[in-house]
């Protein structure tokens, strides 16, 4: 009996050995070659052209499906589910009052309990900020479960080309991908620590340089990821800072595999600190003990002193300090925008039809992310190189930072909010509920209030600790307040409070990693 | 990452959820989908910190107040019959309803509707009449710290004989409707929702 499995077991092994070396050559060829030397054969494209194709295919029928059931397909409500007023909750309560003039006595009239009642009401319908930190809903389906909600229409045809599409992902790609990983991540922790044994000097920065690239690269085919970048002749140059919005960790990757940057983070133990170490010999980077994250000025200082340094790299920062969903841009931390050099704004926008690349950090940990993106049909995105800014004169921090945010999120199509990403875990601050009560209080009793109100306002301060104190002495900034009811957006009727919290700001604890 | 919302929602439910409250059968998938997402316990019902969690909610002086509305009395959970039935007063309130069919009782979005839902927000013991003391509570949410006591009590005192027909130093419902017959309640207590 064992005779006649000896033949077939050296042919299995022939086969194997052969089809493993075949597998290993054309991975060689296609994909790790062209990302040493930076050309591309344009394979993804086509990957990404013809998967759309079959996506449109997969939600007509999905829909024909739905019809023939007689039922509705489920709509996201991309377009909202109410529409809210433009009128500001100040405005509204004057209405009430028969004359804008102020009255001797205060006037309450208990129809103002209605415009507080019906924004309530509106918020827990819809509000800016909680739909920030969950995926973006699509209007069409990427073969992909997790984000099917008309499941129950799928056709016969349909739970087949899933099926294909399971196996795809999961027997091809994933290992596929997983190699390349681990391919890249390896070569660059060798190659950076091999070149850190050279003497600083031009050959070593050059080298660095290239290394550096080359591993991002083929971290970016371990993604499948498709970037368009745009306007580079704005790239970021030595001796300024490079600011993006934050979506999730594959913003490095993205961002590093086209130039150059110092990353600034946390140190971590484990696989990554290993990387990170290498990383730091071979080119400086900046990496912060977690105990001196909470020191602000010594953050100030690295990050000026780096900057001050031609020779050194620009820094890689995303201020909003968390991952937020891609479809806003929201508070950034003033703590870059205080160093006072040139800033490079990057704006990062993803392609949701093909996956979505949001981190829910809160849900989700690095690795199942990392996993779950592996395993979906790829990345793709567009990455927009802005002009460099400068702080203008009699501007402060807080202001620049919300030009450059603003900016920001006019090129890549997103919405600009006044509000803070820590709202992700955090509490929102007591502060602004007494903004709005002392709004209320001055429509009430009018503007003879304004000689109490500020020793009102301080008084307020003490008795409710801690939060406030941290920011008091931005809280009187009078100047800051009127900016901001100049500059106020179309989602920030209550926010203008929100956007002085910018001013209460800690210093961006979380850099890049959260 | 992605909810399987309009899966739970069986289409009886629909349909008894849409008479009852008058909203279109895309709007109630939609609503069910923000309720999914609030409940972030998923247990099909949501609790009070589920709603504090809304920033823009919790900087609301009333905040407190609109909450306690959608919950009713002593229970801490709302499931998404109570959360569309609370949702529902804030129809606009249309035409073509007035004409529908007149046994089934007053439509949750009526103004008459309207305004019990706002005496509720200041009737804060539920006994149907507004005192003085729950008066100057409610002010005191509204405007917190920036007005004295003495100024808040004479506001309220103000009002109070302002609306009061009857002498008993309190405001009744009835009382209630005529002092703001002549405010738009329709309008100021109607969110537009999109088809």
């Amino acid at each position: 009996m064992e005779s006649y499995l000896f033949p077939f077991d050296g042919l299995l092994c022939m086969l194997l050995g052969i089809s493993f070396t075949l597998w290993f050559t054309l991975l060689l060829i296609f994909i790790i070659v062209p990302a040493v030397f930076g050309v591309s054969f344009g394979i993804r494209r086509l990957y990404m052209k013809s998967l759309l194709k079959i996506f449109e295919w997969a939600t007509l029928r999905m829909e024909r499906g739905a019809r023939e059931k007689n039922q509705q397909l489920y709509k996201p409500y991309s377009n909202g589910i109410i529409a809210k007023e433009l009128v500001s909750l100040e405005q509204e309560i004057q209405e009430v009052r028969r004359s804008g003039i102020p009255a001797p006595e205060p006037e309450f009239d208990m129809s103002d309990i209605f415009s507080f009642c019906r924004r309530g009401v509106e918020s827990i319908v819809d509000d800016e900020v909680t739909k920030r930190f969950t995926a973006e809903e699509l209007e069409s389906w990427n073969l992909l479960t997790r984000s099917n909600y008309n499941f129950h229409h799928i056709s016969t045809r349909l739970t087949v080309l899933w099926g294909v599409g399971v196996l795809v992902r999961y027997a091809i790609l994933l290992p596929l991908r997983v190699t390349l990983a681990f391919t890249g991540v390896g070569l660059l922790v060798v190659l950076t620590s091999l070149i850190g044994l050279l003497p600083n000097g031009w050959v070593k920065s050059s080298l660095s340089e290239k290394a550096h690239l080359m591993c991002y690269r083929i971290c970016v085919r371990a993604l499948t990821a498709i970037i368009t970048y745009h306007d580079s002749e704005n790239k970021p140059k030595n001796g300024g800072i490079c600011v993006a919005n934050h979506t999730s960790p594959i913003d490095v990757i993205i961002l590093a595999s086209d130039g150059c940057y110092a990353m600034v983070g946390q140190v971590h133990g484990g696989l990554m600190g290993v990387i990170q170490r290498a990383m730091l010999k071979a080119c400086p980077h900046i990496w912060f003990e977690r105990s001196e994250v909470k020191d602000r000025h010594l953050v100030a200082k690295r990050l000026s002193d780096h900057v001050a340094d031609k020779t050194k790299l620009p820094i890689l920062i995303f201020p909003e300090g968390t991952c937020i969903n891609n479809t806003s841009v929201m508070m950034f931390k003033k703590g870059s925008f205080e160093i006072g050099c040139t800033v490079y704004p990057v704006a990062i926008k993803y392609d949701p039809r093909f996956g979505d690349a949001f981190w829910n950090s809160s849900k989700f940990g690095m690795v199942n992310y990392l996993l779950h993106m592996m395993s979906s049909w790829g990345v793709v995105c567009s990455v927009w190189y802005l002009p460099p800014m400068r702080r203008e004169e009699g501007e402060d921090a807080v202001q620049f930072a919300n030009r450059v945010k603003a900016a920001i999120a006019r090129k890549g199509g997103l919405a600009d909010l006044l509000w803070d990403g820590g709202l992700k875990r955090e509490k929102v601050k007591k502060v602004f509920k007494e903004e709005q009560q002392k709004m209320y209080s001055k429509v009430l009793v009018g503007v003879s209030e304004d000689s109490h109100g500020s020793e009102v306002v301080r008084g307020s301060e003490d008795s409710h600790g801690s939060e406030v104190v941290r920011g008091s002495e931005d809280l009187h900034g009078s100047e800051v307040v009127r900016g901001s009811e100049d500059s106020h957006r179309s989602g920030g009727r209550h926010c203008y409070a929100a956007w002085r919290a910018g001013a209460l700001e800690e210093p961006g604890r979380t850099f890049i990693l959260n | 990452m992605g909810s399987r919302a309009s899966s739970l929602l069986r289409e009886e439910d629909i349909e008894e959820i849409k008479k009852e409250t008058g909203f279109s059968h895309s709007q109630i998938t939609r609503l069910y989908s923000r309720f999914h997402s609030l409940d972030k316990g998923e247990n099909g019902a949501l609790s009070r910190e589920d709603f504090q969690r809304i920033p823009e909610l919790a900087i609301n002086p009333l905040g407190d107040r609109i909450i306690n509305a959608f919950f009713p009395e002593g229970e801490d959970q709302v499931n998404f019959r109570g959360f569309m039935r609370t949702l529902a007063h804030f129809r606009p309130v249309e035409d073509n309803e007035k004409n529908k069919d007149p046994n089934s009782g007053e439509p949750l979005n009526s103004r008459n509707n309207k305004l019990l839902f706002a005496f509720r927000l200041y009737d804060l013991d539920r006994d149907d009449k507004i005192s003085r003391d729950e008066l100057l509570q409610v002010l005191r949410m509204m405007v917190g710290v920036n007005i004295s006591d003495e100024q808040l009590g004479s506001i309220a005192d103000r009002t109070i004989q302002e609306a009061d027909t009857n002498g008993d130093m309190s405001i009744s419902f009835s009382e209630f409707i005529k002092v703001l017959e002549k405010v738009d309640v329709e309008q100021k207590m109607s969110i537009r929702f999109l088809h």
